[in-house]
């Protein structure tokens, strides 16, 4: 379950995160935000929900004015032109876990995040205070960004700051200079619809009523995901890819698809049409078209046992230091 | 003709100078041109390498050893050439096992059916025969010949990976392995071995290699080569230096494999074993290329259903005639109809692909229809195949490609 907007706020908290916070009504756009926040000290964010073609996802959170030009960025991130749209709508609640109109960096402290990408406009560096929504568009907080900076090392993440506007060639001699910020997991979802564009909430912008031009470098910085822990949970899709570690979760999906397909193959139909052979016939069925499906299903499983056992033999192996409590006859 | 004479007669050719063979289609590991642009003549093809016809009593033999149907790309001739396969299916009856060797050059993180096609014959084979495989990611190959830094050949090297193990390979029996990581020990002595047995003009004859080639390019064949020999993977086959080695590939890199083969017996190995399959047709037609470049060329396995099913309508070429009236009275020509060809590919209902052909052929079925069920097809090969590669997670490669014992390969 995600991160709710008191929990994150408490989070923040707990972190010594300074930060300040203004209520209001709900806000589907930069211009509605403006209104409500728009006199408090800070420069307005907008933030972009986007995914490439190998659904892989990214949030661009920039100043309201820069400008953000998604062709330039693609080819930046060496997605070639048009490879970046909008992310469908389901994928805020699925991978972002936030509703409509939220996207905010600090929806990556969702674990169902952990595969996306962040960019930071630098022009966000050039601010006292950022704004931004914590997970819900019925409040907005202002905070530093070295707040920002100090939260996402907190949930292992680094800070890749991006002149956003730059449009630097890329070509054969010019290799894409955002290349390092393309995450190395993709994430599907259920149903991938090729919506032209998206459901999403557009962009916030607001005149910034401070501006504090401070000359930063436009230098993108290599995004590190902190300790990959062995036992992390593999990409969290929405594919059970979990199942493939729970043995019951396994079975029960199984079970599943045999119990879907054996109702949708039994009918007043077919049992007038086959009368007494419909066993035979529901059974072959079934084992058509449940096969291959379940060997690559179960060759998952078999392999996700496999990878865990050997990482496990590393570990034991790989520490010669005296708090190495490991033996093996 | 004897199958040794006619490799013999080959490896001479090869030490002409290729202006000779211009006329010539063109085949070899990075360059496939028909001659006249017209389609590739297979038989010529293995007339001039000096190959063998995989013919059906093979297959049949295939099904009696492993006790079960035949892939369906043997079944189609898709996999229609080989060398020593028969030695291989010997030893196989004697109780000696063997081991697979196939790889790819990690040149793009974009893969299209054409680049799974070996790999899904292959875990077919390790499946069938229960034998483990080694799969050679040459990333230094793609460093040599491309526009990549080293991080890149590597990075893409990891990524091919994952869509290699989503073929659903048996991590129990698969070793993958990446040049830049894994060259060096036995490995490296066994590509040295083999460099002190092939001369300059002989990969001037087999590659085309010409005086301003950079010398990675003159120094790469044997890397492609050593993986053929048992001894290079001490961590596997220690001991077992009698192990025979079967490589299913494309046909276009038969010259790789007749080199191997002609230094193998000088260091005193067995001949690997090859078995080769046809190219796959870009969607425009045999005479089309795939190309990177043109992704309306190929279906790609990050392609959604909705692209699919576009790039058939749209781009497959087809044999069917112009008006209805005309295909209803003469039928498809079922000689240039891409969908037909795709369909004989990834279509295992054999009672199917046969209806389809007369219906198709006669005029009574219309190329939509072909092409709807076409893109049925394929959208459940790639939707599994995504499926698959979702799963497949930073450890699991580590997994597969950490130099470790596999006991039980054989099991």
């Amino acid at each position: 379950m995600g991160f709710s907007k008191e929990q994150f706020l408490a989070r923040l908290q707990e972190l010594q995160i300074e930060f300040s916070q203004y209520e209001h009504p709900v806000v589907m756009t930069v211009e509605d935000q403006a209104k409500h926040v728009g006199n408090s000290e800070g420069g307005l964010s907008k933030n972009l929900f986007l995914k490439d073609k190998k659904n892989r996802f990214y949030i661009v959170s920039a100043l309201a004015d820069t400008k953000v030009d998604l062709k330039v960025l693609s080819q930046r991130l060496g997605l070639g032109k048009g490879g970046l749209r909008m992310a469908p709508e389901e994928a805020l609640g699925e991978v972002l876990q936030v509703p409509l109109g939220s996207v905010t960096p600090f929806a990556l402290v969702n674990d169902s995040a952990r595969n996306v990408s962040l960019l930071l406009d630098q022009g966000l560096k050039g601010q006292e205070r950022c704004l931004f929504h914590p997970l819900s568009n019925d409040m907005t907080i202002s905070l530093n960004v070295c707040e920002l900076d100090k939260f996402l090392r907190s949930i292992g993440r680094d800070s890749s700051y991006v002149d956003l506007e730059a449009n630097p060639p890329v070509g054969k001699d010019n290799p894409p200079d955002l290349a390092a910020l393309v995450p190395s997991d993709s994430i599907v979802l259920p149903d991938l619809p090729e919506k032209a564009a998206s459901l999403q909430a557009p962009p916030k912008a607001h005149v910034v009523s401070n501006k504090k031009s401070t000359e930063i470098t436009a230098k993108a910085t290599e995004p590190s995901r902190k300790v990959k822990n062995v036992k992390d949970k593999p990409v969290n899709s929405v594919q059970p890819s979990s199942s493939f570690k729970d043995v019951g979760q396994f079975v029960e999906e199984i079970l599943d698809k045999t119990s879907a397909l054996l109702l949708s193959e039994i009918t007043e139909e077919t049992i007038n049409q086959h009368g007494q052979q419909l066993g035979v016939v529901v059974s072959n069925c079934i084992r058509e078209r449940l096969a291959s499906e379940l060997k690559t299903d179960t060759t998952l499983y078999m392999q996700t046992a496999y990878t865990e056992g050997f990482h496990v033999a590393r570990k034991m192996f790989q520490s010669t230091d005296t708090g190495n409590q490991f033996r093996c006859l | 003709m004897d199958s040794k004479v006619a490799e013999r007669g080959a490896l001479e050719n090869e030490k002409e100078t290729p202006q000779e063979q211009e006329q010539e289609q063109v085949v070899n590991p990075w360059e496939v041109a028909a001659k006249d642009g017209g389609k590739i003549d297979y038989d010529k093809l293995i007339d001039k390498f000096g190959c063998q016809r995989l013919d059906p009593s093979l297959i049949d033999r295939v099904e009696r050893l492993t006790s079960r149907r035949a892939h369906v790309f043997l079944r189609r001739g898709v996999f229609f050439a080989h060398r020593d396969f028969n030695e291989i299916l010997d030893a196989y009856e004697r109780g000696e096992k063997f081991y697979l060797y196939t790889g790819r050059g990690p040149s793009s993180e974009a893969l299209h059916l054409g680049h799974l096609i070996p790999f899904m014959f292959t875990q077919y084979l390790q499946e069938a025969f229960k034998v483990p495989l080694v799969i050679q990611l040459t990333d230094d190959e793609k460093f040599l010949w491309k526009n990549l830094t080293v991080e890149e050949s590597r990075r893409l090297a990891r990524e091919n990976a994952k869509d290699i193990i989503a073929c659903g390979f048996d991590i129990r029996r698969t070793f993958i392995f990446s040049d830049f990581d894994y060259v060096g020990g036995a490995f490296y002595r066994n590509m040295v071995e083999i460099s002190k047995r092939v001369t300059c003009n002989q990969v001037v004859g087999i590659f085309g290699f010409i005086g301003e080639d950079h010398i990675g390019k003159y120094s790469f064949p044997p890397v492609q080569a050593a993986p053929s020999f048992p001894s290079s993977f001490p961590h596997l086959f220690s001991g077992k230096d009698n192990l025979r080695c079967l490589i299913p590939c494309a046909i276009d890199q038969d010259p790789y494999f007749r080199m191997t083969r002609d230094v193998a017996p000088r260091i005193g190995y067995h001949k690997p074993a090859l078995i080769e399959s046809l190219f796959f047709p870009a969607l425009q037609g045999e005479t089309g290329k795939m190309s990177a470049s043109d992704p309306n060329s190929a279906i790609y396995v990050t392609d959604s259903e909705k692209v699919i099913k576009n790039k058939i309508n749209k781009y497959a070429f087809s044999g069917g005639q112009d008006s209805i009236e005309k295909h209803r009275q003469l039928g498809a020509n079922l000689e240039v109809d891409i969908p037909i060809k795709y369909l004989s590919f990834f279509l295992e209902d054999d009672a199917e692909l046969e209806h389809t052909k007369k219906e198709y052929g006669s005029g009574r079925m219309l190329t939509g229809e072909v092409k709807q069920r076409l893109i049925e097809v394929l959208t459940k090969l790639v939707e599994r195949h995504r499926r698959a590669r979702a799963a497949v997670t930073d450890e699991l490669v580590d997994a597969f490609m950490a130099v470790r014992p596999l006991p039980n390969m054989f099991n």
